[in-house]
């Protein structure tokens, strides 16, 4: 008898667990239709839900269940034969099934039965709809309707959702907006049939797992590469790619979309248009960017904060923005997107901007800075006052924000989980912010530096490039700018900083200072927190690795310059360096705020880096031509007594084969400025026998610019130069080849 | 009632450690050092793939230094509210098990640092037991 009953519980349970899923998308799944009545998918997957209920309610002995399921079905039936259409009548009528179906269920988890309810209202009013016919005249409905609100729509807002039949329009632009009821919560439901419920501690559990599988695959790989064992190697690979992979999946599994914290913004952003009395439209660009869950914890509350001092400070009044000859309806644009290993996230609007004159006054006024020290500021740094404890230049503090600890808090919390904020303005027009964050906590790319041998992990987000002064050089290139270091990078001044001597390790000298070792050479890792970059002196670089990012301890963790630590391959503790912390002990981020020329360079490169790569030579005294690499095999240096005449041309003997040269010099009427050397600088184009080589004076650097070769431009800026470009095709055919 | 230690050595002193508190004992591992980090803490041990940071226990109850050539000093490896710490110590004792009738708080006379983190003192036969408390004693806010 016991194993009957158990029977039935199982069955029970599976009924309540399967029909509880199925309900929530029903909700969603009916709004969806309202929308698109064609949509015979939906309305299929709607019409098998209901089905099941009915039939499995029937079995199971639940009679009021079945009535109701069965009315629903019957509709949905007409409907999916395309007797009748779905209309907002319809959803109103089925959405209230919905809400029944609930109750019963909910009725018989608790009590065993499908409830006391006689629901023959609703089971009316259903019945009444079957009754329409195509022609159909909307019946009204019983009670006021939930009002049918679709999935917020950004353009539409300020959405007004209203109780009545009114079909669901654009929003007319009416002054005061009366909403009766709250809107439909959305249910987030997933679009894809099949989803699993996971407890999100298992998920954690899984990271951490996968974190340590990711050091014992770096271990292995370590003892791997070293061994010789070719089969040992070839395993170890395969283990190196599965591993690779598994931690994208189970990093996924913890990505969220950022829409799903922007969903609430809508709505609050309406709410806060009302009691301002302010228009804004939301714009929301990016809402699928994915980010760890935790991240999107950590900002939810900075970035609700944020858009309530942009609705709240930023956008001004309707009336004043017309003065201003602006629109009536103010814009706040969110955006989020992924770059270079970060999720950046930028909150814009249209409203009046932030005057440095006025932050500097309310700044000192409250003691956060005195005159002198406002006077030095340059705009940027007295906008980004904003941040500083204790400061609100809201002319009343109001309940929504100006209460002084927002933006401050902000920061701190954006900071905590490793990101930056950053504030740009222009007055009377508009404000942005732009907030960036790693992409995952975990585990991340880093370099791997040494220096007095300990290892020192920096995360790869904040390279920049490495920099090498070979022995001998460092004393002419490592400047000293009473007492400040710098390095001349292209024209460029970048402050350096000496790892030891920021550490407080003993014997840390720069070259030129007494007991500095004038034999070795130098390198330099240059590094970048916002805009701001500088040079980072350590004994030696290793390799790029991903480690596991590990948390230090409380006795530790106040140490700004180290973020955590990491196990290495080998066993041993690497600590990972916070370069922002760096910046702020060693002094290069102190107070100037100005946005170091050099990344802004790496930044206008990345961003143009939409055209071809050129390598750039030298031809003739200050002479800087471009050649796309596209068609470069090989640049070679070759002795000058190598060239041999053939005829009236020079060639060279080069892989086998005979090749041409090129004196780009003597093609373009220039004469060669090179210095008297035993080499020359070939650029070789082409391959095999249709090779030819170009003959420079210097090749100086290879950049990615924004040259499109399919236009044939006969010069271009590249790399704030103005230079010449090459058109290969032309000087080959002019010199006959 | 009764209470289990397990008992080391520091400069000779006896002290312990509530044994509920101890989560290993490990001969003394390759330590990664820590620039800028208080004084008190000597390294970072790999554990096991954990993170655990070790710390000099001689400075912490700022006794004087050993004598060269003591040995490797040992691990204590405490589990406590902020994760695992350990506690470098000369040598180690048995585990006691001893009643709360020897046991008596520390006198007044006793230096600061030490009345802060020893809780009480257990009167052996040949020598006193300071036990000490595990979490006062990895809290360097406290310091």
């Amino acid at each position: 008898m016991s194993d009957d009953f158990d029977a039935m519980d199982e069955i029970l349970r599976e009924f309540l667990v399967e029909s509880y899923e199925n309900l929530d998308s029903l909700d969603s799944d009916l709004i969806v239709l309202e929308e698109e009545p064609e949509s015979s998918e939906v309305l299929g997957k709607v019409f098998r839900t209901i089905h099941s209920i009915k039939g499995t309610s029937g079995v199971l002995g639940f009679g009021r269940l079945e009535r109701v399921a069965h009315v629903g079905e019957n509709l949905l039936s007409r409907m999916r034969d395309g007797e009748m259409i779905f209309d907002q009548g319809i959803a109103t009528g089925l959405l209230q099934m919905v809400d029944a179906v609930r109750e019963m269920l909910g009725a018989i988890e608790n009590q065993g039965n499908d409830g006391e309810e006689d629901y023959g209202t609703l089971i009316a009013l259903l019945e009444d709809l079957l009754e329409q016919s195509v022609s159909g005249t909307a019946p009204a409905p019983v009670e006021a309707a939930t009002p049918v609100e679709p999935e917020p729509e950004p353009e539409s807002e300020p959405a007004v959702p209203e109780a009545t039949i009114e079909p669901v329009a654009k929003p007319v632009e009416s002054p005061e907006p009366k909403p009766k009821k709250a809107p439909t919560e959305q249910k987030g439901g997933s679009l894809s049939d099949s989803t699993v419920r996971v407890d999100v501690s298992l998920l954690d559990q899984l990271m951490n797992q996968v974190g340590e599988l990711v050091l014992a695959r770096n271990r292995i790989m370590q003892y791997g590469a070293t061994s010789g064992d070719p089969v040992l190697q070839s395993t170890v690979q395969s283990l190196n790619l599965i591993t690779s992979e598994l931690q994208e999946e189970v990093m996924k599994t913890r990505m969220q979309p950022i829409g799903s914290i922007w969903n609430k913004f809508p709505r609050a952003i309406r709410d806060l248009c009302v009691s301002c009395g302010k228009k804004i439209n939301l714009v929301m660009e990016g809402r699928d960017t994915e980010l760890d869950r935790t991240l999107i914890e950590a900002i939810k509350d900075p970035l609700t904060h944020a858009i309530r001092n942009s609705v709240d400070h930023g956008v001004e009044l309707p009336a004043d923005r017309l003065k201003a000859g602006k629109s009536f309806t103010g814009t706040v644009r969110l955006r989020a997107y992924h770059e270079g290993g970060q999720v950046s996230i930028e909150l814009w609007d249209d409203g009046k901007g932030i005057d440095p004159k006025i932050i500097a006054a309310k700044a000192i006024e409250k003691g956060v800075v005195t005159q002198e020290e406002a006077d030095r500021m340059s705009d940027r740094e007295l906008i980004h006052l904003v941040f500083a404890p204790g400061f609100s230049t809201a002319a009343e503090v109001t309940n929504v924000s100006g209460r002084g600890v927002g933006m401050d808090v902000v920061k701190t919390n954006i900071e905590k989980i490793g990101g930056t904020v950053e504030l740009k303005s222009e007055v009377g027009q508009w404000t942005e912010l732009k907030i960036k964050i790693p992409l995952t906590l975990a585990i991340i790319p880093a370099l791997v530096i040494e220096h007095q041998g300990g290892r020192y992990a920096i995360p790869q987000a904040s390279l920049l490039e490495l920099l090498r002064v070979e022995a001998g050089q460092a004393s002419k290139r490592i400047e000293n700018a009473n007492g400040a270091r710098v390095y001349r990078l292209r024209g460029k001044l970048l402050p350096l900083v000496h790892f030891g001597e920021v550490l407080g390790l003993p014997d840390s000298y720069w070259p030129g200072e007494k007991g500095a070792d004038e034999e070795r050479s130098w390198n330099i890792v240059v590094l970048h927190c916002d805009d701001q970059a500088f040079g980072l002196v350590v004994d030696g670089i290793n390799d790029t690795e991903e480690i596991v990012v590990k948390p230090l301890g409380q006795q530790l963790k106040e140490i700004p310059v180290f973020a955590g630590a990491t196990i290495m391959g080998d066993g041993n503790v690497a600590l990972i360096v916070d370069v922002l912390g760096l910046g702020k002990k060693s002094g290069v981020f102190a107070s100037n705020g100005e946005s170091s020329k050099l990344v802004e360079a790496h930044e206008d490169a990345q961003r143009v880096a939409s055209g071809a790569t050129m390598i750039l030579v030298e031809v003739g005294e200050h002479g800087r031509m471009a050649l796309p690499l596209s068609s470069v095999s090989r640049l070679e240096e070759f002795p000058v007594d190598s060239i041999e005449r053939s005829g009236n041309k020079e060639v060279i003997q080069y892989r086998g084969s005979i090749m041409p040269l090129l004196r780009l010099s003597d093609l373009l009427g220039r004469p060669s400025a090179a210095a008297e050397s035993d080499k020359v600088q070939v650029v070789v184009n082409g391959e095999g026998a249709s090779s030819v080589g170009i003959i420079v004076d210097r090749i100086i650097d290879i950049l990615e610019t924004n040259v499109d070769p399919e236009d044939s431009p006969e010069s271009a800026v590249i790399d704030g130069q103005v230079t010449e470009i090459v058109n290969t095709q032309a000087v080959l055919a002019t010199a006959g080849i | 009632m009764v209470n289990q230690f397990c008992t080391f050595r520091l400069s000779g002193m006896l002290f312990g450690v509530d044994v509920l508190k101890v989560q290993e004992i490990i001969q003394f591992q390759e330590m990664t050092e820590v620039p800028l980090s208080p004084g008190v803490v000597q390294g970072l041990v790999n554990l096991r793939g954990q993170i655990v940071t070790a710390l000099d226990l001689h400075k912490r109850l700022e006794l004087e230094d050993h004598e060269e050539g003591a040995g490797k000093p040992i691990n204590i490896v405490l589990c406590t509210e902020g994760g695992a710490v350990s506690l470098l110590v000369d040598s180690i004792g048995d585990v006691l098990t001893l009643t709360d009738e020897v046991e008596e708080v520390p006198p007044a006379t006793m230096n600061r640092r030490t009345r802060e983190l020893v809780t009480k003192i257990c009167k052996l036969e040949d020598e006193l037991l300071l036990v000490l408390d595990a979490e006062k004693t990895v809290d360097l806010s406290l310091v």
